[in-house]
């Protein structure tokens, strides 16, 4: 069965969410963007240096890798990992930004800014700005600055000036604040890197594209291996850019279950989580329209999770859409969820998964166990967990996560 | 009290020659039940229009003093249900024009359309979305204008003379005229772009043109009045009121003259 997938549509909107929610000073900017990115999209010389980037800097194709130990651990349906863990700087995030980072450079555009929470994006934005020979400024909310520290020095070891922003709880979403001002401030030589399918239009379809590389891939490789498509595709979600783009080349095959998981931190019954769609209501921020936690006043809500990749108040707006549509299916995991997992998929498989990935890992194991040995999961491997180790250190020792 | 009580404010100062000062508070910020005499000081300094700012966690278009205003206001528990419900107690004692400054989502938690119906009975004149472009209105518009409350829309240093036109068309109340690239907040000086821009916008726009984002004195009061219709003051005066000394306010409001011309 097919059906037709087209969004945004012409406004950005994604039914309806997303569009254009910012101050007009970056309207000609977002404009401007929107046809830049259309035109490039068409030429060939842009595609190739695009690909050329993604096999020979990024290292791409990353395998389809059939965790066979793990399947076997379980006794369900096979379970694959698409394994986005080893691209260059160890997660999906520069698949975005070597995209971007092209684009900026074919706009003429100097400098680049971007936001960060843990520090993953900032990393990999900064990586192809010192190869682009782009300026970089990272805005870093001070609490994660204080978290991440080793992050903060990978990034300036790359050349990029790192920002700490003391407004607001000093995480993530202030973060975002200050990168938005700092770019209505400087709009005419700089480009905004944004770092998920976030943001006003087109950023989410920007940032959805290129990311799409993960479906796409995934789509031909699990044929090649299988001859026909899996039943399942698992991925966590944050603001949900891996999401996308494992799911996009998926949308029309309709036949392949989407499941997107959010983190429900310490758990849905607290007030302690990061699940946008199960506990947050429709709402305007940082340019789109979205499920967004936020209290009775209409303020917005800090996100919280063990992964500091997904603690986003947000949702991307087509994740919004997905969900209200029904074609992906949006569940949750616990911190302890994903720390079992974490563990798990390190002692069967040898491989350290990131705590964001940990939680769709989490999520497929549940899958698996309720399928028979013929049938096929995918999980959308992000990254990978050399970040998170002493983090898990601190909290098996049962010392306080901070 | 509809929108039509901010044309009655431009049409009086039109013929005195006179533009019109805007101050923007913070409501709440020193507590709601100081909104009432907040207003009424800057109606004896000689402000024409309110701009009443709504408190919001994430304020992309503002500077660091409206940034601490709001997280003052916020930490008092202050909604925008609050802030229209206090309008509602004291409307009937306050003369001048009252437009909300506020981004879109506390708006959007109460929904649009009970939105507007409440703002209209608290006596708004106009509302003022810097989250929300000419593109993304429609969707609150018709329901402001169901009550007569004005959308006041933005004009920027980035748009270009097409957009202009098309702020300009069916524009209500004024064209807000943003000075600078940036966020909101003192500056001690404006480029020649800020001047050239302003009296573009001048020669295209259909209804008042007010400039405002970085005036923190009265020398650039004068200088911004020269080339529109008003001038709106916002961080600097949030500061005055929160230092105690709004006594210092009437010192940022050009002199108008006496005479009809």
């Amino acid at each position: 069965m097919v059906m037709s997938y087209e969004f945004p549509d012409n406004k950005g909107k994604y039914g309806g969410f997303g569009g254009k929610y910012v101050p007009e000073t970056l309207m000609g900017a977002l404009n401007e963007l929107e046809a830049e990115y259309n035109k490039a999209i068409q030429d060939e010389e842009f595609l190739k240096a695009l690909d050329d980037y993604l096999t020979d800097y990024v290292g791409r194709t990353t395998p389809l890798y059939y965790a066979e130990h793990l399947t076997g651990h379980i006794g369900g349906a096979k379970i694959y990992l698409k394994r986005e863990d080893l691209n260059h700087t160890g997660a999906h995030k520069i698949n975005n930004t070597v995209g971007q980072g092209l684009l900026a450079k074919r706009m003429g555009k100097t400098k680049i800014i971007a936001e960060t929470g843990a520090g993953q994006h900032g990393v990999a934005t900064a990586t192809i700005c010192a190869n682009l020979g782009l300026e970089c400024i990272i805005f870093m909310g001070k609490e994660d600055v204080r978290r991440q520290e080793l992050n903060v020095f990978r990034m300036e070891l790359l050349g990029a000036e790192v920002v700490s922003v003391d407004a607001g709880r000093g995480t993530l979403k202030d973060a975002v604040n200050a990168t938005l001002r700092h770019w209505v401030a400087n709009v005419d030589d700089t480009h905004y890197i944004l770092g998920s399918v976030l943001g006003p239009h087109p950023f989410p379809q920007i940032v959805r594209d290129f990311q799409s590389v993960i479906g796409s891939e995934t789509r031909e490789q699990i044929k090649e291996k299988e001859n026909r498509l899996p039943d399942t595709v698992i991925a966590c979600i944050g603001g949900g850019s891996n999401a996308m783009g494992m799911f996009y080349p998926f949308i029309e095959d309709t036949e392949v279950e989407l499941i997107g998981v959010e983190a429900s931190g310490k758990g849905l019954d607290t007030d302690e989580y990061a699940a946008s769609i199960s506990k947050g209501r429709i709402g305007v921020l940082h340019g789109a329209k979205m499920h967004l936690l936020q209290d009775d006043n209409g303020q917005i809500e800090e996100a919280y999770s063990v992964s500091a990749g997904l603690d986003y108040p947000g949702i991307g707006p087509e994740h919004s859409h997905l969900h209200e549509s029904g074609r992906v299916n949006y569940v949750s995991r616990t911190d302890q969820d994903a720390l079992d997992a974490f563990t798990l998929l390190s002692k069967k498989e040898g491989i350290i998964p990131a705590l964001e990935s940990a939680h769709a890992v989490a999520e497929a194991i549940e899958v698996a166990k309720g399928k028979s040995t013929d049938e096929i999961v995918v999980i959308c491997l992000s990254g990978r967990g050399d970040k998170d180790v002493s983090e898990v250190k601190r909290l098996f020792r049962g010392e306080d996560n901070d | 009290m509809t929108k039509t009580k901010i044309d009655d404010v431009f049409n009086k100062l039109k013929s005195t020659g006179d533009k019109a000062f805007i101050s923007y508070i913070m409501a709440g910020d020193g507590g709601l039940d100081q909104l009432k005499d907040q207003i009424r000081t800057l109606e004896a300094s000689g402000v024409d229009i309110v701009e009443l700012g709504i408190p919001f966690s994430d304020p992309v278009a503002d500077g660091p003093v409206i940034q601490q205003a709001a997280i003052r206001a916020l930490e008092q528990n202050i909604s925008l249900q609050n802030i229209l419900d206090e309008l509602k107690n004291i409307k009937d004692e306050i003369t001048v024009p009252i437009v909300l400054m506020t981004y879109i989502n506390p708006i959007l938690n109460i929904g649009y359309a009970e939105f507007a119906k409440d703002a209209a009975e608290s006596g708004v004149s106009g509302i003022i979305l810097p989250d929300v472009p000419f593109e993304e209105e429609e969707e609150i518009k018709v329901h402001l204008s169901a009550h007569d409350i004005a959308l006041i829309r933005l004009v920027t240093l980035t748009s270009d003379e097409n957009r202009i036109k098309a702020l300009s068309e069916g524009a209500e109340g004024f064209l807000y005229a943003v000075t600078i690239k940036g966020t909101t907040g003192g500056r001690k000086t404006f480029g020649e772009d800020t001047y050239s821009h302003l009296e573009k916008i001048k020669s295209i726009a259909e209804v008042p043109v007010c400039a405002g984002f970085g005036v923190s004195n009265v020398e650039m009061a004068e200088q911004l009045g020269g080339y529109s219709d008003g001038v709106i003051v916002g961080s600097k005066i949030v500061q005055l009121l929160h230092e105690g000394e709004a006594d210092k306010i009437k010192d940022l409001i050009p002199e108008k003259s006496t005479t009809v011309k």
